[in-house]
């Protein structure tokens, strides 16, 4: 082996020119394979930090998979009569005893729940009507659950506890209406009850439209704003491991009937665009790579042309077709492996370049740096992908160098 | 005396449109320790029957038997590993791979058949060379010699793993006539006194008078 690897070393050796272009090709692509994929990766990720950050993790809601049977029908279940046109119950809506249910689904490990009423209220203030989405909440449950406790920008989630009629509101919102802190607003809801309410907080996601539309105030006085006394209509929830949703939502639905919706689930059409994208992406980095792998076969095939000679020395020898195709098949790793390494380098020196870019993304206001991701195993990905372009790139020409006849070599030198 | 290598009724035809039959019913039987000299005008067959008789061509028909050996039917790996211990080739042009020195060129062959521990082997690879006078001279290039001590490092490297045959194909046509007799005298040398097996193909009429015997082919016959 040792003796293969030298032979294989002294070929790439004194071909300096062409091993170095061959080895510039995958450096190259190695780099831009890890530029790219960082970038991908870390926009996914920061992506999906976001979604599982700003969404909660399981949402329960008064809803149910299957519509209710309705009496009419369990009448006569397999009767040939059918009953047309059944007008369901009317039902009053939201999660009943929604306080056991809270109960029950906060027992469950490593998961933390909070109650939610929300409905359409409009904001009546100097002349201007809006409507607003005004959510009831319990700040202490509230502020484990979601971020929004870290979004606010005046005042605090706690204030509508001390203040039964404090509200809080987006900042975008409250400069449309020009609202301050401490202003009031009239609160009007479907019902028809009128609150005066006091603006004790303002938030700020940098989601325009959520900031434009959502409002925040105790559960207690939505309740009553909405005549809906105890009751919520969806309990939220945080996981320690986001993951875990799936499998933890399934089992809520089962011990209440209500439909719980998991964070991945609610966001498939965004988490299978992410696939497609990562699909393209590796089909172009790939591309790269494959570019790179014919300079890899250039460098063998001509090696193995100027070699000829050499191979029929090694064979007449005694030396093996394996051991020349193992010769050339080690420079082809060499290339390879050489230019994984310094591809490392060169496309780590890209990603920090990339991850110093600060630019404002629509939809956020304030610029960010652009997300790079630098888990190893992408680094080991446009390894095995250069090592594999590499030794796909060598195998042809290495069988073909290692089947040479010697004596139709001798026969054509001497 | 006992037979080394014998051949029986060697016949090599290339296949093609036209087929062209290189070595035509050869038969041969060389002794060990023998110096036989293979003749003939230019385009005879020489080269073709040497490579036959160093298993670095296949016969289309015949048989060759090599230390009572029948090397028929022996797959290209056999023949590799045959050729490894038991033959040491020398060509006319000094065919040492030009990015090794000379010690590493005659090193060549005992590393791929690692017999010997590597301290011998490096002991093994200096005596060769100094043997053929090649002192000062084992760790330049062949590019740094001169044709006749590039012959002379080749036939140290035939010599590398002790074959007990060696077969040379003009190993002198390519040298000055100084060099050339000094290749020869070193090629004389091995058959007198280390009892091998030497089969060169030559014009080298003088050369050829100081073998055992000399076989004449013409036309890819033996005459
Ligand atoms: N690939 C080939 N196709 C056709 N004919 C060939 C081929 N190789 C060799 N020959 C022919 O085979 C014959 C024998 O060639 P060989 O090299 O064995 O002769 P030689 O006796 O060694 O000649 P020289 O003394 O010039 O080296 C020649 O007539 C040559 O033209
Ligand atoms: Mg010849």
């Amino acid at each position: 082996m040792q003796l293969h690897l030298d032979i294989a070393w002294s070929h790439l050796r004194t071909r300096r020119r062409q091993t170095v272009a061959s080895l510039l090709g995958v450096v190259l692509g190695v780099a831009f394979f890890l530029a790219v994929s960082s970038l991908m990766r870390g926009s996914e990720l920061d992506f999906i930090a976001r979604l599982v950050d700003s969404t909660p993790h399981i949402t329960v809601s008064d809803e149910f998979r299957d519509p209710t049977v309705q009496p009419a029908l369990l009448r006569h279940p397999a009767g040939a009569v059918s009953v047309l046109h059944v007008k369901p119950l009317t039902e009053r809506r939201g999660i009943r005893q929604y306080k056991r249910r809270l109960e029950q689904i906060d027992a469950i490990p490593g998961l933390r729940a909070a109650p939610v009423l929300a409905g359409q209220v409009i904001f009546s203030f100097a002349g201007r009507d809006e409507a607003i989405t005004l959510s009831g909440i319990e700040p202490a449950r509230m502020r484990d659950v979601t971020t929004i406790e870290k979004d606010i920008v005046a005042g605090s989630l706690g204030a509508i506890d001390v203040d039964p009629n404090g509200l809080i509101i987006g900042r975008s919102l409250a400069r449309k209406l020009s609202l301050a802190m401490g202003d009031t607003v009239s609160v009007v809801s479907p019902v028809g009850n009128v609150r005066v309410m006091r603006i004790v907080g303002l938030f700020h996601t940098g989601r325009a439209v959520y900031d434009e539309t959502q409002g925040f105030a105790q559960l207690a006085r939505v309740q009553a704003l909405l005549n809906r006394p105890n009751v919520a209509n969806t309990i939220i929830t945080r996981l320690e491991d986001p993951y875990a949703a799936r499998a933890t939502a399934a089992h809520i639905e089962r011990m209440t009937g209500y439909k719980s919706v998991s964070w991945q689930e609610a966001s498939e059409d965004i988490l299978s665009t992410l696939m497609v994208r990562n699909v393209i992406m590796y089909t172009v980095v790939g591309a790269i790579l494959l570019v790179a792998s014919f300079g890899i076969y250039n460098v063998i095939s001509s090696v193995i042309m100027e070699k000829t000679r050499d191979i029929a020395i090694l064979k007449s020898m005694g030396f093996r077709a394996g051991d020349i195709e193992l010769i050339f098949l080690i420079e082809g790793l060499v290339v390879g492996a050489a230019g994984s390494v310094l591809g490392f380098l060169a496309g780590s020196g890209l990603m920090w370049v990339t991850g110093q870019v600060r630019l404002t993304v629509p939809g956020e206001s304030d610029p960010v740096n652009l997300p790079v991701y630098w888990g190893w195993s992408q680094f080991a990905l446009a390894m095995l992908f250069a090592m594999l372009s590499a030794l796909a790139a060598t195998y042809l020409p290495a069988r073909r160098g290692a089947r040479l006849a010697p004596v139709a070599i001798l026969r054509g030198a001497a | 005396m006992s037979a080394i290598l014998v051949a029986r009724d060697l016949t090599r035809t290339l296949p093609g449109e036209v087929p062209v039959t290189l070595v035509h019913d050869v038969s041969l039987t060389i002794n060990r320790g023998e110096f036989v000299v293979i003749k003939g005008p230019s385009g005879s067959g020489k080269s073709s029957l040497l490579y036959l008789l160093g298993l670095l061509d296949q016969p289309t028909s015949g048989t060759l038997t090599l230390e009572g050996e029948d090397t028929t039917g022996f797959d290209e790996d056999q023949l590799a590993a045959t050729r490894l211990a038991k033959l040491g080739f020398v060509f006319q042009f000094h065919f040492l791979l030009a990015e090794f020195s000379a010690f590493d060129n005659v090193r060549l062959p005992m590393r791929r058949l690692d017999r010997l521990a590597d301290d011998i082997q490096r002991r093994r690879a200096m005596e060769l060379l100094h043997d053929l006078g090649l002192v000062g001279h084992e760790h330049k290039r062949p590019s740094q010699l001169s044709g006749g001590q590039r012959q002379r490092v080749a036939i140290a490297r035939a010599l590398a793993n002790d074959p007990p045959i060696i077969l040379t194909d003009e190993p002198t046509g390519a040298l000055d006539s100084k060099s050339s007799s000094n290749v020869k005298d070193i090629l004389k040398e091995l058959v007198r006194t280390r009892d091998r097996t030497v089969i060169a193909v030559t014009h080298d009429d003088h050369f050829a008078a100081g073998a055992d015997r000399q076989v004449e082919i013409i036309d890819g016959r033996l005459v």
